[in-house]
């Protein structure tokens, strides 16, 4: 399957340049991002107000939160302070929050899967806020070469939570990642996701969003050697009042890799407010790109909001597949009618569509607990509406 | 002893908001049970639409006429309650729906048309068992319904319904197209074996005369311009097979 040069008029709305208008540069420095307004692309879709000032970086940390991390013995798990060279060597910050967290943790988790080793039990990180406040994190985890391993991050509780993942999957490595977003009511989380997938690599990750009040999370893939792949899952459950932004950026700065991004969602009740945004580039002289990114949106009440781009721009020719599809809607009409012309009534029907959209995604997670508890949380808010 | 009678029936299509266009225009059609009736016609003659019409696909709407089964009126049931009247249709393009299981929704299918769960043992040997017959592997009870299904295997999951639900009239719509020899004979087979149960009454939509060498019609009737055009016995078959639907095709006109 060859993909004719789609050129970069097609897709990138602005003119003949052969620059990127999707940020892949960044900065430690919060002051190199300017304050946003709410008018910056990047930033025109989030409810400024409801950062409760994350952007604007007051610099206070008045929240508790705590980090538990559950690890099997193959794997190595530390507590660093900020000074720990390993930290922040594979990502520059590329928004004024990122930045802010990176400026403001006190102490990063590191997770060192060792080459060769494969890890015979998840890793589970989970970070809870106990007391509602600011509260700023590092995450790195880097699977060293030929080695292999699950990480689930947990997020819960309450709190203003900003912080940054880092992901670097060494040459032949797979690392699985699992990050719930399953905060209470209140909380607001702004998260960044840097993957590095090295040669040969493989990266996958499944980003679960069900609680808080407003969490806008940005996993960002860059390759740093051929036969790269990352698949990146998404699936969110966005309730009254809730707003979920997912903003996926796959940069194909190397020849022959591959990403996958799929992302699903359902939306229920009064000011539900679902955000995705796709930006996959390929790079200029890279060959052999296999690209395709799809988000599909539920609708499952009248009062919600879907806001879907997908933004695909490539500066060569010699690709082997790009491309991206989004849509929104109600139930299909055609699903039910299959389903009722064998006798099934209509509620029932609609449960099952309703569920077989969400376990579609969630039976590819490979850890039985949490799928059943992903599940479970899943029941109880189509509860609220059914 | 089960009698399912169309008649006068006239359905449009709903083609958008605005547009719509009449495709049945009277169709008359007695079936009982124990009787197989072949519908044949040429593309675009309404065979699919009298299908789907009659099951009560939301695309279609009926103007005028009647649906009786046993005497009752279909057309006033809901579509699951058509099901559980004793309706079955076959289709001929499936719906795939991700994530549903085909086991989960089998059982709830034969619970909602029998009126009760059936035991769980006791349904995974019936299932088992009829999935089997057709030679469908036991790994499709676990994947999503006709999720990523090839064609054939879409049809035999069909024929496995058909099986299933023990219906009084079974409509299977172009159930042979896209089948290659072995499956046709498959198909055919498990559409043979509720027949010999002597309770359903088939009718048989088909484009091509081949599958009437494997399911023997009582009934031929050629379908064109929305409405049965002449009918017969099995005979009928052999003059379209020899002579095609050009005949027809300038009556429809």
């Amino acid at each position: 399957m060859a993909t004719p040069n789609l050129g970069i008029k097609e897709h990138s709305h602005g003119g003949d340049l052969p620059v990127s208008k999707l940020d892949v540069h960044g900065s430690f420095d919060l002051d190199d991002f300017p304050k946003p307004n709410g008018r910056e692309e990047e930033w025109r879709f989030t409810p400024l107000r409801r950062l409760r000032g994350l952007h604007d970086g007051r610099d206070i940390a008045d929240g508790v939160v705590t980090v538990d991390v559950t690890a099997p013995d193959e794997v190595v798990v530390e507590t660093v302070g900020r000074d720990d060279a390993r930290l922040g060597t594979s990502f520059l910050p590329t928004d004024r929050v990122s930045a802010l967290a990176y400026q403001s943790f006190t102490e990063a988790v590191v997770v060192t899967v060792p080459k060769e080793v494969e890890a015979g039990a998840p890793v589970f990180v989970r970070i809870t806020g106990t007391e509602q406040g600011d509260a700023y994190g590092h995450v790195l985890v880097r699977a060293e070469r030929h080695s292999a391993a699950t990480v689930v991050l947990e997020y819960a509780g309450n709190s203003v939570y900003a912080d940054n993942v880092e992901f670097v999957v060494e040459d032949g490595a797979r690392l699985d990642v699992i990050s719930l977003q399953d905060w209470e009511r209140d909380a607001v989380h702004v998260s960044h996701h840097y993957t590095r997938v090295g040669r040969d690599a493989r990266f996958r990750s499944f980003v679960v969003t069900l609680g808080g009040d407003l969490v806008r999370l940005s996993p960002k893939v860059a390759y740093t050697g051929p036969g790269g792949d990352a698949e990146l899952f998404g699936l969110y459950f966005t309730g009254e009042g809730q707003h979920h932004e997912h903003r996926s950026l796959i940069d194909h700065n190397v020849s022959r890799t591959r990403s996958r991004v799929e992302y699903k969602g359902a939306l229920s009740g009064e000011g539900a407010h679902a955000v995705w945004i796709g930006d996959v580039i390929i790079g200029e002289g890279t060959e052999g790109t296999d690209s395709y990114e799809h988000n599909r949106n539920l609708v499952l009440t009248d009062g919600t909001r879907v806001d879907s781009v997908p933004n695909l721009e490539i500066f060569t020719g010699e690709v082997e597949g790009a491309g991206h599809a989004s849509a929104s809607g109600r139930l299909d009409d055609v699903h039910l009618f299959y389903l009722q012309s064998r006798g099934i009534p209509a509620d029932a029907a609609r449960r099952l569509v309703i569920r077989g959209f969400f376990a579609e995604l969630i039976n590819r997670i490979e850890i039985p607990e949490l799928r059943e508890r992903i599940m479970t949380e899943v029941e109880e808010k189509l509860a609220l509406h059914e | 002893m089960t009698k399912f009678e169309i008649r006068g029936l006239r359905a449009d299509v709903l083609i958008g908001a605005e547009e719509r266009k009449e495709i049945l225009k009277g169709v008359d059609l007695t079936i009982n049970s124990g009787e197989t009736h072949a519908i044949m016609g040429p593309n675009g003659s309404g065979k699919s639409t009298l299908a789907y019409a009659v099951a009560g696909h939301p695309k279609y709407e009926i103007t005028g006429g009647e649906v009786l089964l046993d005497g009752e009126n279909v057309l006033e049931m809901s579509v699951d309650e058509r099901a559980r009247a004793g309706l079955f249709l076959a289709m001929q393009y499936p719906v795939e729906v991700p994530g549903v299981s085909m086991s989960n929704f089998l059982r709830s299918a034969v619970t909602a048309v029998r009126g009760e769960a059936p035991k769980l043992r006791a349904f995974s040997k019936e299932l088992q068992g009829a999935m089997s017959g057709l030679s469908i592997d036991p790994s499709f009870a676990g994947r999503g319904v006709n999720e990523g299904f090839s064609g054939g295997e879409k049809k035999r999951h069909e024929i496995l319904q058909l099986e299933l639900l023990k219906p009084k009239v079974a409509i299977l719509d172009e159930t042979d197209s896209g089948l290659d020899v072995d499956a046709l004979k498959v198909v055919s087979e498990g559409i043979n074996r509720a027949k010999a149960t002597g309770e359903v009454g088939v009718m048989l939509i088909t484009h091509y005369t081949r599958i009437l060498n494997y399911v023997k019609p009582d009934f031929v009737h050629v379908f064109a311009g929305g409405r049965v055009a002449e009918s017969g016995g099995p005979e009928l078959a052999d003059v379209l097979e020899s002579e095609g639907y050009e005949r027809f095709v300038k009556v429809g006109a």
